[in-house]
């Protein structure tokens, strides 16, 4: 008996999304049995948006600057908490869930066994956190749809938004994750992650801060995916979202290729 | 019986002390930030808004204090959740330890002293940021910061070691964090004053150890403590500690030795 190889084995430095996405129906296969942490995902920015929105929103008021008469502060923070659900979600999913693959569970090492190469995989991990950041997003958007806080239907641009914030911040984790010794290391990622978190402007607008600071402030990728969201939903929409697109592909594309640099060192020397 | 807690004790030390230099910039990277974002950053559009449900002070005074609590919880349960559920299921130090003389209770009273150890580090750590952001006016006032925070943390710590020596699947830690102490931290008046919420849900915060330990916390920096508030605050924090301890000695006996 002759063993036949597959052809598609022919081809192996070529893009093959088809493979990658055997490693996304692996997780979803998985996913399937703790449907409860997608629910934790999307209650997480609506229990923010009650507090913050309810209780720090009557000391704020409205938010002057932006639109005639200002907007609610309920209105202006929950796009931004949009943006920071996905690339929460997109950055859960490739950093801390990624390194007990890559570490504890040892899956790819089996995954590598199989036809799939390291581009594979570094591939359909992405694709997955970019699934599972766009369902968060999407649950999200729901609610706050339900709260009576869409002020325009171009809010729907925030799927496709929220799907590029994954791709950048699932790249970019991915490469991360490539340089984590262990878990401690996360402190250290939550570094830089909650000073981004509180100060890309997701509780106050660019205004408040000396123009110095402001322009440090333009750079983070977090206040660009939160300007890709906030303005379509506050019903701005013009070319000057191509910056933070362009920003985000970019990023994704560039974390892609060291993490699969990286993935190449580790996996397979 | 003392001195054998103290072996516990002194094994999370050893190992601390390899991994302290990261929790140390946390703890201190932690209220820096908080406080300037939320106080100084958002503090411009409250205090523009000038209510007066904060007392008539700046919202960064307002907001410090109960920082202080949450974050003191916040630490309170990282260190004994997680730790103590590998205790028995990922290193599985303790059933090393109660191969010992050391009792199961005996090894959480010294865990527990560890985690009072480390709620100590961190809340010293946010009044001397406090105090560099000119929001603590005396030492006493900065000793009963601290000791007010510590008793928040332990009043979380001793109850949540109690329970997840009990737990068998990771996941239960990570819902109970998601879907009880986040609301608790979000909803215990940290940010804002409770008296700003719904009547049904500020009658939930009223009865949440958060709040009690936000107020406590609040109450000691503004001067607007009462004796009886205060009290009732000390009171009930203090009964959660005796409540949990009191459960750790069930919960331990049956998890190391049942």
């Amino acid at each position: 008996m002759t063993l036949t190889v597959p052809d598609t084995a022919a081809a192996p430095s070529r893009l093959r999304p088809p493979r990658a996405f055997h490693l996304v129906e692996r997780h979803l296969v998985i996913y399937r049995h703790t449907p409860m942490v997608l629910v934790a995902e999307i209650f997480e920015p609506v229990l923010y948006l009650l507090s913050v929105g309810v209780g720090i929103g009557a000391l704020v008021g409205h938010v002057a600057g932006l639109g005639p008469s200002g907007v609610g502060y309920s209105a202006f923070v929950a796009p931004a908490l949009l943006a920071t659900a996905a690339m929460n979600g997109a950055m859960n999913e490739t950093t801390f869930n990624l390194l007990r693959k890559l570490k504890v569970d040892r899956i790819y090492d089996s995954v590598l066994s199989t036809p799939m190469s390291v581009q594979d995989l570094a591939l359909g991990e992405v694709c997955w956190a970019l699934l599972r950041g766009t369902l968060t997003t999407t649950g999200f958007m729901a609610v706050t749809a339900a709260f009576g806080l869409v002020r325009s239907p171009w809010i729907l641009l925030a799927v496709p938004g929220a799907a590029l914030v994954g791709f950048g911040f699932a790249s970019v984790g991915l490469a991360v994750t490539t340089y984590l010794r262990g878990w401690q290391d996360f402190q250290y990622v939550q570094l830089v992650m909650l000073p981004m978190f509180l100060f890309a402007t997701t509780f106050y607008p660019l205004g408040v801060y000396p123009r110095a600071v402001q322009i440090v402030v333009e750079c983070l990728p977090l206040y660009q995916s939160i300007q890709l969201i906030r303005e379509p939903a506050l019903g701005q929409v013009g070319p000057s979202l191509l910056v933070p697109a362009a920003y985000l592909v970019l990023m994704g594309l560039l974390g892609l290729a060291v993490a699969r640099r990286r993935l190449t060192l580790m996996l397979l020397h | 019986m003392a001195t054998l807690a103290l072996r516990e004790f002194s094994y999370c030390m050893a190992h601390y002390r390899r991994t302290w230099r990261g929790t140390v910039v946390v703890s201190v990277a932690n209220p820096l930030l908080f406080l300037l974002a939320f106080g100084s950053g958002l503090g411009v559009l409250v205090n523009r808004n000038a209510p007066a449900v904060l007392h008539g002070v700046p919202y960064v005074t307002f907001l410090a204090p109960g920082l202080l609590a949450a974050a003191s919880m916040q630490t309170a349960i990282v260190e004994s959740a997680g730790p103590v559920y590998q205790a028995v299921h990922g290193r599985r130090n303790y059933l090393a330890a109660a191969a010992t003389p050391m009792t199961p209770f005996q090894i959480y009273l010294g865990h527990l002293l560890f985690m009072v150890f480390r709620v100590v580090i961190s809340s010293l750590a946010f009044v001397l940021v406090m105090a560099a952001f000119r929001l603590v006016h005396s030492p006493l006032d900065a000793l009963g910061l601290l000791l007010g925070a510590v008793l928040t943390g332990t009043a979380f710590a001793a109850p949540m070691a109690a329970w997840a020596v009990a737990v068998r699947r990771p996941t239960a830690l990570d819902m109970c964090f998601r879907f009880i102490l986040m609301p608790l931290y979000m909803l215990s008046g940290t940010f804002f004053s409770i008296r700003q919420l719904p009547s049904w849900l500020r009658d939930l915060a009223w009865i949440t150890p958060l709040w009690h330990g936000v107020d406590l916390c609040r109450t000691l920096s503004l001067g607007t403590a009462t004796p009886g508030t205060t009290a009732i605050h000390l009171g009930y924090l203090l009964a959660l500690v005796a409540a949990g301890i009191a459960a750790a000695r069930v919960t331990y006996r049956r998890a190391l030795h049942g």
